[in-house]
C-alpha cells in the first residue's frame, strides 16, 4: 500500500508538486493522468526514492525514505543495461542482493516464462524489439519480488499495436502477481484500459485534480458504451487543464 | 573490395615507380630500391632490433598514460568536483607532445625515460578525455535504473558505469596508441641513446643520403602503426559484442 500525504517538490524556484495526496491499496492498479510535463514523473521517483521532496510518504504504513526494496520501477526511456544479456539485466537486482547461483538461476527461469520470452535469456537488449525491451525492464523490475511496481509512462514510445499487446500482458502479469501498481501515463485510453482507479492530475504544479473509479469487467471493451463514456469524463477534465495552460501562456506573453 | 585495394596499391606502386625514374634522382628511389633495402634490413634482423626498442618505448609511455588517464578521466566524470581539474587538463591538452621535447631532454636526458615521457604526454590526453567522456555520458536512467535495484555508488561505478563506458575507453586506448607511435618516432629524432629505433634508424639514413633507408623504416612505421590499429579495432569488436 502507498499513502502520499501532502507531497511537494519545488526545483530552484519552479514548483513541480503541490500537496498531492492519495493512497492506492495494497493489489490495486492504480494510473496517474495529466497533461505533459505536469510533474508525473517527478512524483513516481520521488516515491522511489530518487529525489528529495517534503511531506510524507508511507509504504505499508511507514514512512519511506530513500530507495525501498519494495518498490520496483519502471522508466519511460529503454532503460536497459546494454552491456548485459536479457537474462544480465533480470539479475542485476538479485546480485546485488547476493543471491546465490541457484536461486538466480531459478528466478529468471521463472520470469523467462512468465514474459513468454523463453530462448532470449542470451539476447543482447539491441537485438530485440522495442516491445521486447520493454517486457524485460519489467521483469527485471519484478525479479527482486517488490511489492509494489511504479511504472512511468513504459510504453509510450511504442507503436500501438505493440502498446496494446503490453497493456494486455502488463494486465495477465499483474493478475498472476498481484502486485500493486502506480503507472503514469498521458493516454486516456491506456488508464481506462488498465486501471481500478484513474487519478487525474492538474498541470504543474501538479495536484490531484478529479478521481475516477474504473469498475468495468476485465478484459476491457474500448469500444463499448461504457468504456467511452468514461474516457470522455477524463478527457474533458484532463483537456480543461490544457486550456489554462494555454491561456496562461498567453498571459506570459 | 579486397582486389580494389590490391588494385589501389599497385597503381600507387606504378606511379611512384615512374615519378622516380623520371625525376632520376637519388633521393628519390623506386620502389623497387626501397623494397630491396627494406628486405635486406628485415633479413639481417636490423629491422626488428630498430622496432623492438621503438615498441618498448612506446609500450612504456603508453602504459603510463593509461595508468594515469584512465582513473583520473573515470574520478573527473564521476565526481562534479574533479572535473573542476578540467581548467588544467584544457590548458595542457593544446600543447602539441612535441613541444615538450626540450623539457624531456632537460628532465630526463635522451634516454629511454624522455621518449617515454614524451609517448606519455601524446597517449594521456586521447585516454583521459575518453573515458570522462564514456562516464559523463552515461544515461542518467542506467544509473536510476540500478539506484532502485539496490545499487550502491560503488557498485553503480563498477557494474554500470564502467561497462557502459567500456566502448568510449577502448576508444581513447585506440587513438593513444596512435598518437603515441607518432610521438615516438618524433621523440626518437631528437635523441641518440641508445643509437636504436625506428626514428633513429631514419635520422642516421638521412645523414649518409640513403633516401632508400628512410623510406624503408618509413615504411616500416607505417605497417606497425596500421597492424596495431587494426588489432585494437578487431579486440574492441570481440569485447564489445553488445553494441548494436
Amino acid at each position: 500500500m502507498i499513502t502520499l500525504e501532502q507531497v511537494a517538490k519545488t526545483i530552484g524556484e519552479l514548483p513541480i508538486l503541490e500537496a498531492v495526496s492519495l493512497s492506492v491499496k495494497k493489489g490495486q492498479f492504480m494510473c496517474l493522468v495529466g497533461p505533459s510535463g505536469c510533474g508525473k514523473t517527478t512524483l513516481l521517483k520521488c516515491i522511489a526514492g530518487l529525489r528529495t521532496y517534503e511531506g510524507k510518504i508511507r509504504i505499508d504504513g511507514r514512512l519511506s525514505q530513500g530507495i525501498n526494496p519494495k518498490i520496483g520501477y519502471v522508466f519511460q526511456e529503454f532503460s536497459l543495461f546494454p552491456f548485459l544479456t536479457v537474462k544480465g539485466n533480470m539479475e542485476f537486482g538479485l546480485r546485488i542482493q547476493k543471491k546465490p547461483r541457484k536461486e538466480m538461476d531459478d528466478i529468471v527461469a521463472s520470469l523467462l516464462d512468465l514474459f513468454l520470452l523463453q530462448g532470449f535469456e542470451h539476447a543482447y537488449p539491441h537485438e530485440l524489439s522495442g516491445g521486447m525491451q520493454k517486457k524485460v525492464a519489467i521483469a527485471r523490475a519484478l525479479a527482486t519480488d517488490p511489492e509494489i511496481l511504479l511504472m512511468d509512462e513504459p510504453f509510450v514510445s511504442l507503436d500501438a499495436q505493440t502498446r496494446n499487446m503490453l497493456q494486455k500482458e502488463l494486465l495477465r502479469i499483474w493478475n498472476k502477481t498481484h502486485k500493486t501498481i502506480l503507472f503514469i501515463t498521458h493516454n486516456v485510453d491506456e488508464a481506462v484500459f488498465l486501471a481500478d482507479r484513474v487519478m487525474v492530475l492538474t498541470r504543474r504544479p501538479a495536484t490531484v485534480k478529479e478521481e475516477f473509479l474504473i469498475d468495468l469487467e476485465r478484459e476491457r471493451d474500448r469500444t463499448s458504451p461504457e468504456f467511452v463514456s468514461v474516457r470522455k469524463e477524463i478527457l474533458k477534465e484532463l483537456e480543461e487543464e490544457y486550456v489554462e495552460q494555454v491561456d496562461r501562456g498567453y498571459k506570459g506573453l | 573490395m579486397r582486389t580494389h585495394k590490391v588494385f589501389i596499391v599497385f597503381v600507387f606502386v606504378v606511379v611512384w615507380e615512374v615519378v622516380a625514374v623520371l625525376a632520376n634522382s637519388r633521393f628519390l628511389p623506386s620502389p623497387l630500391h626501397v623494397g630491396t633495402t627494406f628486405w635486406n634490413l628485415l633479413s639481417s634482423g636490423a629491422l626488428f632490433r630498430h622496432a623492438a626498442v621503438s615498441l618498448a618505448r612506446v609500450l612504456a609511455g603508453f602504459l603510463l598514460a593509461l595508468a594515469v588517464g584512465l582513473p583520473l578521466g573515470v574520478l573527473m566524470g564521476w565526481f562534479p568536483k574533479m572535473e573542476n581539474l578540467s581548467v588544467i587538463i584544457e590548458m595542457l591538452r593544446p600543447i602539441p607532445p612535441l613541444a615538450w621535447i626540450p623539457l624531456a631532454m632537460l628532465w630526463f636526458g635522451i634516454g629511454f625515460q624522455s621518449k617515454a615521457f614524451i609517448i606519455f604526454i601524446g597517449a594521456f590526453f586521447p585516454i583521459l578525455s575518453n573515458a570522462l567522456l564514456g562516464v559523463r555520458e552515461t544515461e542518467p536512467y542506467l544509473v536510476e535504473a540500478g539506484r532502485v535495484l539496490g545499487a550502491s555508488d560503488s557498485q553503480i561505478l563498477r557494474n554500470i558505469i564502467l561497462p557502459n563506458s567500456f566502448p568510449s575507453i577502448l576508444e581513447g586506448l585506440r587513438i593513444g596508441l596512435g598518437i603515441a607511435w607518432m610521438c615516438l618516432v618524433a621523440a626518437e629524432l631528437t635523441g641518440l641513446n641508445p643509437p636504436l629505433g625506428l626514428g633513429y634508424l631514419i635520422m642516421e639514413a638521412r645523414d649518409l643520403g640513403r633516401a632508400d633507408t628512410v623510406m624503408a623504416g618509413m615504411i616500416a612505421i607505417g605497417v606497425i602503426g596500421y597492424a596495431m590499429n587494426i588489432a585494437l579495432r578487431q579486440l574492441e569488436k570481440r569485447l564489445v559484442r553488445w553494441r548494436p
